[in-house]
């Protein structure tokens, strides 16, 4: 009885057939390519999915908590208020709140915590802005102590439901207990004011009763922040417009949209920044993989040359043919296809959880919309048949006649005279090597390419890791040079500088003043925290494009690049400032210059004409301290200690979080678009050896036949091998860089922008990763020219 | 080490072959290619083996050649047993001592007639020159020709001066002349009679061609993987005089 397997193969056609048994006599070199498709789509899938997944999260999120479309935040204003502005056109839902500044102090940990306390109603209720309960329960409104604590901060420092710990509101050392733990919308990257990336360690987020906490900041019946979800199709600019008029007599620092929140902002950054990688990498993936069909097809259907014609022969259709040669295509294709999307449905879900960890985000909605494998399916036969046309076109021409007959031996008489000048000093292996090479330069060309392609892909997906590390190198050690930023709860006298530099640890302590304002120029604003720096600042710089310092002039406004491009002004051009702090003064001053940033917009005054505009007598929001390693748990102990201060930052440890939320986020991503680029260069040069070897098996066979040994006979096919891999090395390193500046001109958000920096030891490691794919696929095919059949050799034509 | 022959070491034998027996699959499917085949060729002699197409000519030359192992039975060149060769020593035995002419003369295209039998003299211990062996085959004019330039007869003379130019003890002919018209056929015989009478290369041919059996010292017909008749020539034919 007949084994089912072939039953099976009986019901199909003889041209199916050879086909199936074509597929598994090649099956090594179709699982690299399909394996290279797979990569293409693997990413691809991956990407989207993620993608669309972390945008759908954010925003069920978002919706279900409901955050806050627009936050108007106010230095005291009445209850009573409330109702006008939920009567204001395009208001949904309004509420108030207090939301305040403290310093925590957690015992073990010397370091002082900032941390931000807002209130909420005695009672759990659906509100804007509202708290996910993750442990514990919703405090008592009995207890004034107790509050509720973000997930992130808790975990960091192990507080459990019924912990205690001491935090400074409004100038009050008060020992607060952990009623439980929570996530909320507006924390999703828990960042402290004025620095770049969530520290869990050092800034913590409270809940407290809202009676407690207008108690503790003399509120009471009053807020200080309006919470609004707009209407859908309100017009939000004009609602804020509205919103600052209302607000303006209660000292309003100007209403703000959710897209200028700074968790949110934060989050679409990193968002923004992944898709950026997640549009570009994937294509050029799936380009490489049609390149790489194109070489092997071409070259798989030359050595198939006189079955093509004797199927001709027999009567077969130019059509059936060629069909039959596309059907191969095809059904590598959709083997990497479906390689590609369960690779990347598994990798995607696999990073959105890690994302949703690191977001925390309470929930992750995982999908990929139909189109993302409609797309995969659609684009990879486009350029699988893109990529062979070429072939299967010449499939269709061959004279039946003409593929029958062996081919006349390759005419290598046309040699370059280099070559031949060359010949003289070499052994007749080496001159196989580079005659070949010669007479075949488009193919040999296109293996190079294929090889440089990879590394370049490599480069491009791995030098953004360079490029923020450079950013930080640059922002921490060139233009903030200080050890610790104090901020106080108001501006104070210009004179507390000294108490400041006699704090225990302190050396050099230089004031500043931050101006919370609107620029305006036209039709574009900004909200913006303006710098007042002194003349003889030498902590934290204003630099140049060459990083030198830049001082400032005694009048006009200095802007970073980024912000003076989102205000559409030049340098000499006058600026509109509507500060809004203290007096609320509005004047134009003079942009005096313009400096580049990569981190965030910055505008920067003398400080003594800050102080003049502001109409106010010197005074200052705080200081940059340079501070005694040996004596830093003292100055913490002091700090946490001292009323006036509202907020510390310190910037080794801030490096260090950069760091780590550098490997967490954009490392995760550019691990796994590495892994797919190494594989992408073992199929390629796999490929290449591969199809050498059985274009050349014949006569490296005889060579063996002749008395070469195994290692002289490899030599000549690896040898081939390796001086295209050679060649391929810069021109990778070259590609590597193209992708990388197009990366860097299409990343330039208000936040970060990055500078095309390619560390040395990227280039080095992408070059190892490709010699190792080399050396890995030359290992295979090595095996295979010790297994070549001798004997076949002598009774076969070519 | 190298098993050395212990009776019948004859020196002026350079092949001595016992019992050899070759077959491909099992149970029932099992083909005899070779069966108990003895055989002793001595040195400097031209031996043609006639036979039709799976007789076993090309298996038993195979054997020989170093490039297949008999299912059972001894080899012994010059009194090693080749048998007991592993691939490495395998490889040097035909490195030194074998020279192999192919049906489809297999040169490597992209080296000149002279480079193609450079690649042999520069790994050989005691070769000839390049030139000299292609003068050998009355190529010498044409040593700067790829394979590409040269017409059939011609690449397969270039295939003999790089098959003698290393001055083996051997030289194995499988079909030299199969893929040639009977002029230019006669031509390479030549080059093939006179490595043999120069050289006094113990010389191995397989054909189907009856007509070139005249040529050589011995013939041995071969049928169903057995040598069924040997018959010697006291007046070999010169190539020139073999009609066919």
């Amino acid at each position: 009885m007949p084994r089912p397997p072939l039953r099976l193969l009986e019901l199909l056609r003889p041209l199916d057939r050879k086909l199936l048994r074509d597929l598994w006599h090649i099956k090594g070199q179709a699982l690299a390519i399909a394996v290279v498709i797979g990569c293409g789509v693997g990413m691809y899938v991956m990407s989207k999915g993620m993608l669309v997944s972390l945008d759908e999260t954010r925003r069920a999120y978002y919706e279900r908590y409901r955050f806050a479309d627009v936050i108007a935040p106010v230095k005291r204003a009445p209850d009573s208020l409330l109702d006008e502005i939920a009567a204001l056109p395009g208001v949904r839902r309004a509420e108030t709140r207090i939301r305040a500044g403290a310093i925590l102090d957690v015992e073990g940990t010397s370091v002082p915590i900032t941390g931000q306390i807002q209130s909420l109603p005695p009672t759990p209720s659906p509100r804007i802005n509202d708290i996910v309960l993750r442990s514990g329960r919703y405090f008592d409104p009995q207890h004034p102590d107790e509050v509720l604590v973000l997930e992130g901060f808790a975990l960091a420092h192990n507080l459990q439901p019924g912990d205690h710990f001491h935090a400074i509101l409004n100038g009050t050392k008060r020992r607060l207990t952990v009623t439980g733990t929570v996530l909320s919308p507006e924390y999703v990257y828990s960042i402290a004011p004025g620095e770049l990336v969530p520290d869990d360690s050092r800034f913590g987020v409270l809940w407290m009763n809202r009676r407690a906490l207008a108690n503790a900041f003399d509120l009471d019946g009053a807020f200080n922040e309006a919470l609004i979800l707009t209407s859908t199709g309100s017009n939000e600019d004009a609602l804020i417009d509205r919103l600052d008029q209302l607000l303006k007599p209660y000292g309003a620092n100007g209403a703000y949209g959710r897209d200028q929140q700074i968790s949110d902002q934060f989050l679409s950054n990193e968002i923004s920044q992944l898709k950026v990688m997640g549009r570009m990498l994937p294509p050029i993936f799936l380009l490489v993989a049609a390149f790489l069909l194109n070489v092997v097809v071409t070259r798989l259907i030359e050595t198939e040359r006189e079955q093509i014609g004797l199927l001709k022969a027999f009567g077969y259709r130019d059509i059936a043919v060629g069909l039959h040669y596309l059907k191969l295509v095809g059904a590598i294709t959709l083997l990497g296809i479906a390689m590609g999307i369960g690779l990347g449905l598994w990798l995607g879900q696999g990073l959105a959880v890690l994302y949703m960890e690191y977001f925390k985000f309470p929930f992750l909605l995982f999908q990929a919309p139909p189109d993302v494998y409609l797309i995969s399916v659609g684009f990879s036969l486009f350029i699988a048949v893109l990529g062979t046309f070429s072939a299967v076109l010449k499939v269709m021409r061959l004279q039946p006649a003409v593929a029958m007959v062996p081919p006349p031996p390759p005419d290598y008489s046309r040699s370059a005279q280099w070559i031949e000048a060359l010949a003289r000093w070499i052994d007749q292996p080496t001159r196989m090597i580079l005659r070949h090479i010669y007479r075949w330069p488009k193919r040999s060309a296109m293996t190079s390419l294929g090889i440089a392609m990879s590394m370049g892909l490599l480069i491009g997906s791995s030098f953004s890791l360079d490029a923020m590390i450079y950013m930080i190198d640059i922002s921490f050690n060139v233009i903030d040079r200080q050890h610790a930023t104090v901020n106080f709860i108001e501006p104070r006298n210009a004179r507390a500088i000294h108490d400041v530099e006699h704090v225990p640890g302190v050396i050099t302590a230089e004031p500043f003043r931050a101006v919370p304002a609107v620029l305006r120029n036209g039709q574009y604003s900004r909200r913006q925290a303006i710098i007042g720096l002194t003349d003889t600042a030498e902590l934290s710089r204003v630099v140049d494009l060459d990083y030198q310092p830049v001082d400032i002039p005694a009048e006009g406004i200095v802007l970073s690049d980024k912000l003076a491009e989102l205000l559409n002004i030049r340098s000499g051009e006058l600026l509109r400032l509507e500060v809004t702090q203290g007096r609320r003064p509005e004047l134009d001053v003079p942009v005096s210059g313009i400096v580049k940033t990569y981190m965030g917009t910055s505008a920067y005054m003398d400080l003594h004409s800050l102080n003049r505009l502001m109409k106010e007598a010197q005074s200052i929001s705080g200081a940059y301290l340079l501070v005694d390693g040996q004596r830093t748990d003292e100055l913490y102990r002091s700090l946490k200690n001292t009323p006036a201060v509202a907020g510390v930052g310190l910037q080794e440890e801030a490096q260090q979080a950069f760091f780590a939320t550098l490997n967490e986020s954009l490392g995760t991503f550019v691990f796994f678009n590495t892994l797919f680029a190494g594989l992408i260069a073992v199929g390629v040069v796999y490929n290449s050896a591969r199809i050498s070897l059985s274009e050349r098996g014949r006569e490296l066979a005889s060579l063996r036949v002749l008395g070469l040994t195994r290692g002289e006979v490899s030599y000549i096919l690896l040898g081939e091998l390796a001086l295209l891999t050679l060649v391929a090395l810069p021109v990778g390193a070259g590609l590597g860089w193209l992708l990388a500046w197009a990366m860097v001109t299409s990343f330039d958000t208000e936040l970060f922008r990055i500078p095309l920096i390619i560390d040395a030891s990227t280039y080095g490691y992408a070059a190892l990763v490709v010699v190792l794919a080399a050396i890995g696929s030359g290992l295979l095919v090595r095996r295979r020219i010790d297994r070549l059949d001798l004997i076949a050799v002598l009774k076969t034509r070519e | 080490m190298i098993p050395r022959m212990p009776e019948n070491n004859n020196p002026d034998f350079a092949f001595h072959a016992k019992g050899l027996t070759k077959t491909y699959g099992i149970g029932q499917s099992m083909v005899y290619a070779l069966r108990g085949v003895d055989l002793e060729v001595p040195a400097g002699e031209l031996v043609v083996l006639l036979g039709p197409s799976g007789s076993g000519k090309s298996t038993l030359l195979n054997i020989l050649g170093g490039l297949d192992f008999p299912t059972e039975g001894q080899v012994y060149f010059d009194g090693q047993e080749l048998t007991a060769f592993d691939d490495r020593h395998l490889t040097a035995y035909r490195r030194e001592h074998v020279g192999f002419v192919f049906q489809f003369y297999n040169l490597i295209p992209s080296l000149t007639a002279r480079e193609n039998v450079m690649l042999v003299t520069e790994i050989a211990e005691n070769p000839m020159s390049p030139e000299q062996a292609l003068e050998m085959v009355g190529l010498g004019q044409r040593m700067h020709h790829f394979p590409a330039q040269l017409s059939g007869g011609e690449q397969q003379r270039v295939a003999i001066a790089r098959a003698i130019a290393k001055q083996p003890r051997v030289l194995f002919c499988d079909e030299p002349t199969g893929a040639l018209d009977s002029k230019t056929g006669i031509v390479v015989l030549e080059a093939i009679a006179r490595a043999n009478r120069d050289l006094d290369t113990t010389t191995m041919v397989i054909t189907h061609n009856a007509g070139i059996a005249d040529m050589a010292d011995r013939v041995l017909y071969m049928a169903d993987g057995q040598i069924q008749e040997t018959r010697s020539n006291e007046q070999p034919l010169k190539p020139t005089d073999l009609s066919w």
